[in-house]
């Protein structure tokens, strides 16, 4: 009786291990190393079904910082790579990791921030000045701290501003080393100020009674682009499958797709591909 | 507390709408650790009997080894998995990065030493009434690690418990391991900490309810199973 029960739970975990292993033939698929913005903000759940639909791949997305997508794919774990830190693609490429750089679209960063505005910058187009300030009055800000795209178009930002906000890491410079959407999190909770991409901050579903502060700054502009894994470094590297991905994604359909992507009536990404790309 | 009665009512309310993709993670999630609790058990059961069981040089060594490795953290874990499974790792010919095997994999690290060292607790002390007696009656060594997890199994079952406990409430490893692709290997952890991410509070919080109460099924079900083996031995 007992060992009849044991047997039966024991069947049932040896079905359940088979039904595990991967399906011999399901191979028509690409990995996407890409960020945090573009799966947090829901654009991808709209592109990828109609992309799938005419062509019958799949495209797998992990969503990590832009840093650790590109470590990735130099590791040669992706097939396609879809960043936002266009110094850091460009090395990327003349490393040799990817075949070619394409702009794909834009959208911009935002500076969020707390309704009592500490730092008095609400309003403001200068975002320079505006962190200027923020470092004057030690109002708190979250920094991503994590080697993002955001987080490297922030410390650029700083630097314009001639501040090196480490030094105060710890005080009013908080350094949360976590993604875009865990960072809004640490923001809103302790009333700081935050630098994000407009696209994660309109899709954010924990604003608390943060609102942008500063916008509109041509220094804000963010660019996302799409890179080709080389084959020639990572021979296992679907480079057909994913071609057909970046072809699709900087046609005019995709282009459109991308376009016609809105949250609360406010269209997120810009499609961009066909104003003088590398 | 608003979001958290709000969080009550929206995990109710997921449970019963049947969302066909909050099913297919749910699956995932319970198919990836009861495969890992099951191979956990396969090794760490028979090594932590022998462990428990036999006097050999460097035993005490290996048991504090086993006790320290149950505190391995999940990251750590899960970068391992994924610099051996990269395509620039060693077994990377495996093609197994990003599939559920790959979380199977990393839990299964985390999970065996947790069963080895509980199971050689649990032996060790049985041995203690026994040893005599199998050597009054010169029970082979094979005879004797059998007879040990056959007369501990109720304990045993607590130890299995307490590896898929650690195993189904895991994300650092599987999100690393696992990548959390949409209808791949999005387990409910990754799920949770997507919506999380994504300032979905209510909603993550209402996916953990549910996560807690697939865990007390399973531990209901456990509990239940060995109830009624108990009466059926006495009956």
């Amino acid at each position: 009786m007992i060992r009849r029960i044991f047997q039966g739970v024991l069947a049932t975990m040896i079905v359940g291990m088979l039904a595990t292993l991967p399906a011999a033939g399901d191979e028509k698929f690409i990995i996407v190393q890409s960020t945090t913005s573009t799966q947090n903000s829901g654009l991808f759940d709209q592109l990828l079904p109609k992309f799938q639909e005419k062509t019958g791949i799949e495209v797998r997305v992990v969503a990590v910082g832009t840093g650790q997508a590109i470590k990735n794919a130099a590791n040669g774990d992706g097939d396609v790579l879809l960043v936002h830190s266009k110094p850091s693609e460009e090395k990327f490429v003349a490393d040799g990791f990817g075949v070619a750089r394409a702009d794909v679209m834009y959208n911009d960063f935002v500076i969020v921030g707390p309704s009592d505005d500490p730092a008095g910058i609400a309003g403001s187009r200068d975002v320079v000045t505006a962190l200027a300030k923020i470092a004057e009055s030690k109002s708190l800000f979250a920094s991503r701290g994590d080697d993002s795209g955001t987080h490297k178009a922030e410390l650029r930002l700083w630097k314009a501003a001639g501040i090196d906000p480490s030094e105060d890491s710890g005080s009013w410079y908080r350094e949360t080393g976590s993604g875009m959407g865990a960072t809004l999190n640490t923001g809103t909770g302790m009333n700081a100020y935050v630098l994000t991409d407009r696209a994660t901050w309109i899709a954010f579903g924990n604003k608390g009674d943060h609102g942008i502060a500063v916008e509109g700054d041509a220094r804000l502009f963010n660019q996302y682009g799409v890179i080709l894994v080389n084959p020639k470094k990572h021979p296992h590297v679907k480079a057909e499958l994913g071609q057909v991905f970046i072809n699709w994604l900087l046609s005019r359909e995709g282009q459109q797709s991308i376009a016609d992507f809105e949250i609360d009536g406010q269209q997120l990404f810009f499609p961009n591909a066909n104003e003088g790309s590398s | 507390m608003d979001s958290f009665w709000g969080a009550l009512a929206g995990a109710v309310g997921l449970v019963f709408a049947l969302d066909p993709d909050l099913m297919e993670i749910i699956g995932l999630s319970i198919r990836v650790t009861l495969t890992a609790v099951f191979f956990s058990c396969l090794i760490g059961l028979p090594l932590g009997a022998a462990v428990g069981t036999f006097n050999f040089p460097g035993r005490t060594l290996i048991a504090v080894f086993l006790n320290a490795l149950m505190g391995l953290p999940p990251v750590v874990v899960g970068l391992m998995v994924y610099l051996m499974l990269s395509a620039s790792g060693p077994l990377a010919p495996l093609r197994l990065l990003y599939t559920p095997t790959a979380m199977i994999i990393a839990q299964m690290i985390l999970v065996t030493p947790i069963v080895a060292a509980l199971t050689r607790q649990v032996v060790e002390d049985l041995n203690r009434e026994y040893a005599e007696q199998f050597a009054s009656m010169g029970v082979g060594a094979f005879d004797r690690l059998t007879a040990m997890l056959w007369d501990a199994r109720y304990s045993l079952m607590t130890v299995a418990l307490a590896g898929f406990g650690r195993a189904v409430a895991e994300v650092g490893a599987v999100i690393i391991v696992g990548g959390n692709i949409n209808h791949v290997t999005r387990v409910m952890t990754t799920t949770i900490a997507l919506e999380t991410s994504r300032g979905n509070l209510q909603l993550a919080l209402a996916l953990g309810v549910i996560l807690l109460v697939i865990a007390f099924a399973v531990n209901a079900c456990v509990m239940a199973l060995r109830a009624s083996a108990v009466r059926a031995a006495y009956a």
